[in-house]
Parts: C-alpha cells; structure tokens; sequence
C-alpha cells in the first residue's frame, strides 16, 4: 500500500514538473544574435530589407499581418476580423482597439494610412512598396501622380477598407517588418531614427551601432500576459566562429549555423539537441540567360540540370544543410509537390542533350557569381569539372553581392548563381515567371511562356483553393520542364537554440525572425 | 615660434593629401559598379529609381556632386548617410570612442610591452632572452588577427571564463582586452624587433664607446644615450603602426562585435553607401594625419638637435 502511494507521488510529481516545465516563465533576459553582418542598416525599418534587421524588427514593431509558423500563412495581427467583398478585391479590416504604440497612444485606421503612404514615397524607394503596390492608387503615389493612396479608406478609428489592384491574399503582402506600422505624429520627426516607436511587445532602449540593440517589455501589449521576457538584446555577431564560442560559452541563447558547424554540433552529444532546422522558402539555382544564344535551346539548359551531380554537392559542400530542388517552389510551399522528382544526374542524357540541340563539342559561357559559402563561388568551384565532362566550359567572373544584385536585375550576364525567395505565397513566387513581371522586379531569366502565364492567370482568377494548388503545382511542373534555371536547392535554415529558451518558432521564411512574445526563458538561463 | 610655423606649415600641408584622398574615394565609387539604389530595393521601377537618385543628387555630373561634396565639407557637413539618412558626423561620432578605445589601448599592449622587450633582447645579443623574445616577435607578426582572435577567445572566455567572448557590453577593459590585445600583438612584434634593431645599432655608435670610455655606469649609458637616441625610431614606427591599426581593426571590430568606424567602412562599402565611406575614410585618414604630426613634435622634444625647419 505505501509502496503504491509512492508510485502515486512520484507519478504526480513528475507530471507537475512537466507541466511547470511546460508553462512559461514571467521574466528573464533573451539574448538572440544577428548574423548577417556586422550591423544593422538603420533603426526606420522601412528602408532596409535585410533579413538582419527584421531580427529586431519583430520584437520592436508590428504590421497588419504576422507569420502563424504552426499554421503556415499570415494571420491578421492589428485587425480582430478581415471581411472581404467586391469579388475579393475589398477588404475591411475591423482593427485592433488596444494596441498602443510605445509612446502611448492607441493606434486607429490613420497610422495605418499615413504609414502605408510614406513607404510609397517614391524618392525613397522604400523596398516595402513592392507589396504597398497592391493596394488601388499606390502606384499612382509613388509616380508622384498622387498625395494619397486611393484605395485606403478610413470608415472610423478603427475600420479600413483596402481596394486592391488584384485578388490576392493580402497577409502574403502586409506580414514582414517591412510594412510596420508607424505612429503618424512621430514617424515623421527626425528624432524616430534614433528612437523608434513601434506596435512591438518590447520597446526600444539603446542601439550601440555595430554591437547590440536593447529592447524592454511593453507592458501596454496588447496580448495578455505577453511578452513572457523583461528584456531583449540582440547581439550583432557576424563571424560563424565568433557566434560558435559564445554559444558553446553561453553568452547567446541562439546562433545561426552554417554548413561546418552544422555537422559540429550534430556529432557532439552536448549540442545536439540544441538544434532546430526548417526548410526556409529560399530557392538557390544558376540563372540562364535566353539571350545568350545556347540558353535559349530549352534542351541546353535542361542538360546542364543532367549534367550536375546536385546531390553530391549538398552532401560534400553544403554537409547536409540544404534541401535538393525539384522545381522552383520549396519544401514548404502549400503548393509544393511531393510527387515530384529532380532532375537526375545522368552526364549521358546531358551530352545527348547538348548534341540535339547542336552543340555536341559542348560551348563556354561567363558565371557571375559572390563568394558565398552557401550558394556562391564554392558552388561554381564544384560544378565547374562537372560541366566540363560534357564539353560545357564555365567562366567565373567573380563580383560582391551588392553588384551580384544589380548584374541580375539588368540582365548583364550569361548565368549567375543566386539565392531568391520562392515563397511563402506560392502564387507570387511564381509571378516572378510571368511575362508581365519585368525583369528587374523579380523575372531575372526574362522567363517567357505563354501555356505558364495562362496558367497562372488562371490560378489568380480561382476562389477554389485546391484548384488553386493544382494550377499551381502544374505551374511549378511546367517550370521544371522549361528549366529555365539549374534547380541547386532549398535552404536549410539551421539554428542552435539553448535549452532554457523556449517558445522558437519554425519559421520558413527565416528562421532568426520570431515573433518574441512567444519567447520565454527558464531559471536555467545564466542571463539576469 | 619655430613650433608655431612649422605646426601651421604642417597643417597646411596635410590639405593637398585630405582632398587628394576626398578625390580618390569619389571617383573610386563613382566607377564601380553597384549602387545604393539597388541595394535598397530589388524590384524598384525605373521611374522610382531616377526619383531616388535625383534626390540624393546621384543623378548629377560626377565633377558637379565632387564639388557640391566639397562645398559641404569645407562647413564641416560631412553629408547624410544613404542608407540610415542619419548625418555621418553623427554616425562616426558614435563609433570614434569605441575606435580610439580599441587602437590606444592596443598601441598601450604594444608599446609597454614590444619596446622592453625589444630592449632587453638587444642587451643579450644571442642569448636567451634575445631567442625567445625574437621568436614572440616573428611568431606576433606572422599570426593571422581573426585565428589569434579566436585562440583568445576560446582560452579566456570557454576555458578560463575570466573574459566575456564578445560585444561592447560597458565599454570597460573587461570587454576590451581581448580584441585590443589581438589587435595589438602585430605592433606589439613590429616594436620588438625595431627596438631591439635600433638599440644594437646604437650600442656600436661612436657617442655610447666614448660614454663608456669616459667610464660612465653602463645603466646610465643606456638611460641617457641609447634610450633616448632610439626613442626617435621608436615614435616613427608608432605612428605608422596608428595607421596599420586602424586597417586592421576591420577584422577584429567584426570579430569581436565592436562597435567601432571599422565596421562602419566595411558595411557602408557593402551598400555603396558613399557619404559614409568618404566620411569614415576621412575621419581615419585626419587621425592618422594628426598622430604623424603629435610625432613630428615629439622628435624636438626628445632630440634637441632635431629643429622644426
């Protein structure tokens, strides 16, 4: 008998530790890093789309939508209810009537308007006008054809309607930092660069530039009883090795890992577990340009995808930490088909290839590439004897990033290896195909198909969503068979995450930005 | 008198070098390719992109923006920052403290302890003391910045735990000593060998055999005759060494993640940010000037015989 209330303690014991475990700690210190260089571009959200600053930007500010990473799609963060009329091109947003900017005033329909309209400020080229320009009127803004954005109407404080140019799902377009929401009095003063105010669950304290950006709780959030921490410090630390000791000497509670430490921290029991990986909508391929005589034969550019041993690079170089590319959209794309293979490889079929198309000795072609480790000049190191074993001979013309960037929205190349979002929309990712879509917005192969654009068209008309996946699935095939890039693979995105934080969230569209309400820390966390 | 002519002849003299670098870096940016305009924004319309430009003046002839640039730095406005359209006086203003921290407290390692053990090595020409003070030296010189960084880093933050591994955190020594001490272990060698070279030289100088036959103690022939002779080669390689450092401390700002103007450089080239590279470079580039001349003066004070013509 006493021996079976023993069991009985000891089982309710165990199961209250669990649940105690399991419930979040009021309090603490999260110290995340950001890894994408050496500091942030500025404290004015709206002028920089580098994933480094959205890092901040996430505990800091909030906008129309956010990134549910359990439920895979955007979710109304500043609105209680979205009613959609007008055959899907109006929306009402009924919004939020308790969320405070960290100044203290609630926030209503007009910050939203006025924030809309200042990044549609065309001689600032903010990049978030790139999803502004969905709303009706936008574009006409940022011609300076117009003051004001058309299609945002004010009903009352807390009612906008929105008219969109396209029916689309607007969360796709409204969830990134990108589009935060500004105070409308404050946004405008000088002062804001250096002291932003946002929507956030923690506000702004310090910026040491090149260093750290301090953020506290905002006990004005308007989720109750978050955020779970007191403080926020993301550390920048742009050096891989760097990150590695200070995580192994728990000064940071998470560090991106690239490739070598990926397989470090896998063979050693103590970090192990410490490990969280998602597949991140990023597609990284070698571009082809049709104009450029061989690149223009759809049987040329399908052998240089035969031609390369793929997987043996994402085992050899990229150790593992990457996801082989079938088509264009990624793993965790809702239209990605798992049905589909890659392209094999088969130098046989390759050469076979290249001799129906007329080019049996095989021909040379310039390779603009960066240097980066993941989807850059290592790459082209390792594909360059592959190609030449079916007579094609590459030339690197190495460049940086910043011109990488700029050689592949004018066209100046023959091929270059890139990395570009592919998601989480589906629907927009493949727009980028579009005849329509120019070349320097995001059709950087000046892709031309018209079975692909009809197709795509018709995807956008459906309000059936499975139909909806079907075309778009048989978009993603229809790519593949056109192969108008080298499928190379889908980021793996790798975070080491100490033990005591808890709440990380499977971001696929980038795995360092969590949403830091849903963070907490234990008593285990050496931080105070 | 002297002093003051040859400070102002000294200052004026620096103008040709200031604008010939202003120069340099303009037209460097002005032909390479990328721009702020694409490293703002991906898919901005052309239309969008010419309003952008037109409104940081980069649609302009390049001799009519050098001289706009000009006008302005002749006021002191170093212009505004493309990318966090902050001043760039601000910008460097709060890097220039974490920056000076870093390079005076390394030069401090360097000075304090290259030069006696340069000066010790050369006392014992062969000895001992001479070999492995040598080998410190050739070992401080050859070591990569970012590899001793991290044996730093890994010794006296995972194993030892004395020192935090990273950051700015305070700014107290706690936080600077390992990134000053990897940064200044390259000066540190540098200053060895060059003292240790000067102090032979001078020990076989006619004025020391004459001290010593004059049967002067051989503590005071090195306090008053070789110290003091070999300070002035001393002085020269530190200034050149402020101007090394301040390249190097590219590298170990970013490895250590301080918040120096070094990493401003590297990230404001990146996103051909122009006005804060010509800013930063400018700033470095007057510190380097001002130090150069500080040595020049100190040449008078420790060499008499050294005149300000």
């Amino acid at each position: 008998m006493f021996r079976m209330m023993a069991i009985i303690a000891g089982l309710g014991l165990v199961l209250a530790g669990s649940a105690e475990a399991q419930t979040p700690r009021k309090g603490g210190t999260i110290r995340m890093t950001a890894p994408y260089g050496s500091s942030f571009t500025s404290l004015d959200i709206h002028t920089t789309q580098r994933a480094q600053d959205e890092i901040y930007a996430k505990a800091l500010h909030r906008s129309l939508y956010t990134w549910d990473s359990a439920e895979g799609k955007p979710v109304p963060e500043l609105a209680k209810e979205v009613v959609v009329s007008g055959g899907g091109l109006v929306q009402t947003f009924k919004l939020r009537d308790d969320a405070y900017f960290h100044n203290g005033r609630k926030m209503t329909a007009d910050d939203i308007i006025w924030t809309f309209n200042r990044i549609m400020d065309g001689t600032k080229a903010y990049p978030g006008a790139r999803f502004v320009r969905i709303i009706e009127g936008a574009a006409a803004v940022e011609k300076g054809q117009a003051k004001e954005i058309s299609g945002l109407k004010k009903i009352d404080d807390f009612t906008l309607e929105m008219k969109l140019t396209e029916k689309v799902d607007p969360g796709f377009y409204f969830f990134t930092a990108l589009t935060s929401i500004y105070p409308a009095d404050e946004g405008a003063k000088e002062s804001f660069i250096q002291h932003p105010i946002g929507l956030g669950p923690f506000k702004f304290v310090e910026h040491v530039p090149g260093s750290r950006i301090v953020l506290e709780r905002w006990d004005k959030f308007y989720k109750p009883g978050k955020p779970y921490a007191d403080k926020v410090i993301v550390s920048i630390m742009g050096e891989a090795a760097a990150r590695d000791v200070a995580f192994r000497n728990k000064e940071i509670d998470t560090s991106v890992l690239g490739p070598a430490q990926y397989v470090a921290y896998q063979a050693d029991p103590d970090l192990k577990g410490t490990i969280v990986e998602v597949a991140e909508v990023f597609t990284r391929y070698m571009g082809m340009n049709p104009a450029f005589k061989p690149f223009a034969d759809k049987r040329v550019r399908q052998a240089i995808n035969y031609a390369i041993d793929a997987d043996l690079i994402i085992n050899k170089l990229v150790k593992g930490k990457a996801y082989r590319a079938t088509s264009w959209l990624p793993l965790t794309s809702p239209a990605y088909d798992k049905a589909m293979k890659p392209y094999p490889y088969d130098p046989a079929k390759a050469k076979q290839l290249l001799a129906d198309a007329g080019y049996p000795n095989g021909f040379e072609f310039e390779w603009t590439t960066s240097q980066n480790e993941s989807w850059g000049l290592p790459i082209v190191s390792a594909v360059i004897p592959m190609l030449d074993k079916v007579g094609i001979k590459a030339k690197v013309k190495q460049v940086e990033t910043a011109v990488l960037a700029e050689v592949v929205r004018t066209g100046d190349y023959q091929a270059f290896i890139y990395s570009q979002q592919s998601g989480p929309d589906p629907l927009a990712a493949l727009k980028c195909f579009h005849s329509s879509t120019p070349q320097p917005a995001c059709n950087y192969m000046n892709f031309k198909n018209a079975d692909f654009d009809k197709i795509l068209d018709e995807a956008g008309q459906t309000d059936d969503a499975a139909k909806r996946t079907q075309l778009l699935q048989k978009a993603n095939a229809l790519l593949y068979e056109e192969a108008p890039v080298w499928f190379f693979n889908y980021n793996k995105a790798v975070m080491a995450v100490q033990p005591w934080l808890h709440g990380i969230q499977k971001n696929p569209t980038e795995l360092t930005h969590q949403n830091a309400e849903e963070l907490w820390v234990d008593e285990t966390s050496p931080a105070k | 008198m002297p002093m003051l002519s040859f400070l102002i002849r000294r200052l004026l003299q620096t103008i040709p070098t200031v604008l010939a670098v202003v120069l340099l870096v303009f037209v460097l940016f002005s032909v390479v390719p990328g721009s702020i305009v694409s490293s703002m924004s991906d898919d901005a319309d052309p239309q969008v992109e010419l309003r952008m430009k037109q409104q940081l003046g980069l649609d302009d002839p390049v001799h009519v923006r050098f001289g706009k640039y000009i006008a302005k730095l002749a006021t002191g406005d170093f212009g505004t920052s493309f990318r966090t359209r902050e001043p760039v006086t601000t910008m460097i203003a709060k890097r220039a403290w974490p920056t000076l921290q870093l390079i005076f407290t390394s030069m401090a390692f360097a000075v304090l302890l290259g030069v006696p053990l340069g000066f010790v090595a050369a006392l014992r020409p062969g000895g001992f003391v001479d070999s492995a003070a040598m080998f410190v030296a050739v070992s401080g010189l050859s070591i990569a910045k970012f590899w001793l960084g991290l044996v730093l880093m890994y010794l006296f933050a995972l194993k030892l735990g004395w020192l935090p591994s990273f950051g700015y955190g305070d700014g107290s020594l706690k936080y600077l000593l390992l990134p000053a001490v990897t940064l200044g272990v390259s000066p540190m060698a540098l200053l060895a060998r060059t003292t240790r070279a000067a102090v032979l030289e001078i020990m076989t100088a006619d004025f020391v055999r004459t001290a010593r036959s004059k049967g002067m103690s051989e503590i005071r022939v090195v306090k008053w005759h070789v110290m003091r002779n070999a300070l002035v080669i001393i002085l020269t390689t530190m200034g050149l060494q402020f101007g090394a450092l301040m390249g190097q401390a590219v590298v170990v700002e970013k490895l250590f993640s301080w918040p120096g103007i070094g990493s401003l450089l590297v990230d404001s080239v990146l996103q051909r940010d122009v006005p804060a590279v010509q800013g930063s470079i400018l700033v470095v580039v007057l510190a380097f000037l001002a130090i150069n001349l500080l040595i020049d003066v100190l040449y008078g004070v420790i060499d008499p015989r050294i005149r300000y013509a």
